[in-house]
């Protein structure tokens, strides 16, 4: 105990000393020193270990395989989708959800296919900090966590309920469910791998750049119900040969 | 005379049909000009065969020919310098906005190589006729993972509508960078900012140079 005493001491003074050498403050940002250092901190987890890790999966799995695997821990997600859409009074997109749901369980192999998404049911992703959000929580200070990367702090707040809301969080031996949450881990990263390149190419600061588009990012998550798209149709885009001059609509909305 | 008389009548058939092609420009729609070029760029890059073997170059190529004529640079600078903006000489200026510009056409370019098998939908534009600045809004569908939203924000101008900023998955691009300018700006003026963005584009410049098929 005293030992975690020490260093929670030792932490607090990082990242206090930290606070204190950076010059300009963003208001969404008062604790950039701390979420600096735990940025660091993350950035060499990733760098020395899930990186590689995700790297090697993607270039040695088939891709079938990792497509099934995002399915099957996508699948899980939308349980919890389902429940938060519900709460945030989003019957439709609750309803949606728990269709996917039933759909991919049963005709999907446990989850493994999306047929949903072919049925014309898309996925929306909601979690407890959104349904905070959509009854009117602010979302305070940026906070960048250990581990888990980008939050805030009612994000934060909310993360036990998403751990929790996970069922995968209750699946035994404790073997099983700590290899699976290991996969999913790593399949994530597989899937964010060019975008993460790209992001250091053309990122000034990517501390400030990844923390800018969170924050936006987050709010339109917020914002949005049912999916961007679930009151309009869209159209798909027309043929390159056609020549149509679309009509603006008169609407004045 | 008969001849003088036909060919008067081609030139004014030519330039009339010249001008009405300009005109059509100029009054095209723009979700009808995001769909255009995003359909344009997209199926470009998917039959283009050095493309989807990773080929930077040519990524660059298609998107100065097919991209930048339809963006508005100098806007896009001007509202992610910011408040700084004012404080910049004209020399200052140029420089940003043309760094700037190389920096945004290696961002879209980077983004158009990982282009696979995607589709991309459009929802109805919400606008009316003689608004200025609009919003178009579309989704990017791929076989792996969720539709990406990507919106474009436009304004008009004489020459046609120009885009000043792109939002990705609920982000917009200008209110990023306006952070990392402000950073850039807080450690080393305007000055350093230039410095910072004529660096990273020499090295991103030569690392399309070295491209190899993305992983």
């Amino acid at each position: 105990m005293k030992r975690a005493v020490r260093l929670g001491i030792l932490a607090i003074a990082i990242a206090l000393g930290g606070c204190a050498s950076t010059g300009a403050s963003n208001p969404r940002d008062p604790l950039e020193g701390f979420n600096r250092a735990m940025f660091s901190f993350n950035d060499k987890l990733d760098q020395v270990a899930l990186k590689p890790a995700a790297t090697v999966y993607k270039d040695v799995t088939p891709s079938f395989v990792q497509t099934g695997i995002g399915n099957f821990f996508g699948n899980i997600g939308d349980v919890w989708s389902a429940i938060n859409s519900l709460l945030q009074g989003n019957l439709e997109g609750g309803f949606t959800s728990v269709m996917r749901v039933a759909v991919n369980t049963v005709l999907g192999f446990g989850g493994v296919l999306d047929i949903g998404t072919e049925a014309g049911l898309t996925r929306h992703q909601e979690d407890f900090g959104q349904t905070l959000g959509a009854w009117g929580v602010d979302s305070g200070p940026y906070l960048v966590l250990p581990l888990f990367g980008s939050s805030t702090l009612r994000d934060t707040v909310a993360l036990p309920a998403d751990i929790y809301g996970n069922i995968w969080t209750y699946k035994r031996p404790i073997a099983w469910r700590n290899v699976g949450a290991a996969v999913r881990v790593v399949d994530q990263r597989a899937a964010l791998l060019g975008a993460s390149n790209l992001l250091e190419d053309v990122a000034l600061d990517r501390y400030a750049f990844v923390r800018d588009v969170y924050l936006q990012r987050r709010a339109s998550q917020v914002r949005d119900r049912g999916g961007p798209w679930a009151d309009d149709g869209y159209e798909d885009a027309p043929e390159p040969a056609s020549e149509s001059a679309v009509q603006t609509k008169p609407d004045g909305n | 005379m008969n001849k003088l008389h036909k060919f008067l009548a081609v030139l004014l058939a030519g330039s009339v049909l010249a001008f009405a092609g300009a005109a059509r420009a100029a009054d095209e729609a723009p979700d009808a000009l995001v769909k255009r070029i995003s359909l344009d760029v997209l199926e470009t890059a998917k039959a283009d065969q050095q493309i989807q073997s990773g080929d930077q170059q040519r990524i660059l190529q298609l998107v100065e020919e097919k991209v930048m004529p339809y963006v508005d640079f100098e806007r896009m600078t001007t509202l992610a310098a910011g408040r700084f903006w004012r404080e910049a000489t004209p020399e200052q200026k140029t420089q940003l906005i043309a760094q700037f510009r190389d920096l945004l056409k290696y961002t879209y370019s980077g983004a158009l190589a990982q282009v696979r098998d995607q589709k991309i939908q459009f929802r109805p534009l919400r606008a009316s006729p003689d608004d200025t600045e609009v919003e178009v809004q579309s989704q990017v569908l791929q076989s792996r993972g969720d539709p990406i939203q990507l919106n474009y924000r436009l304004e008009k101008l004489p020459s046609g509508w120009k885009i000043y900023d792109v939002n990705v998955l609920g982000a917009w691009l200008v209110q990023t960078y306006k952070g990392n300018f402000a950073s850039e700006i807080g450690k080393g003026g305007i000055d350093g900012l230039i410095k910072t963005l004529t660096e990273r584009n020499q090295h991103l410049a030569g690392a399309a140079k070295n491209a190899k098929a993305p992983s």
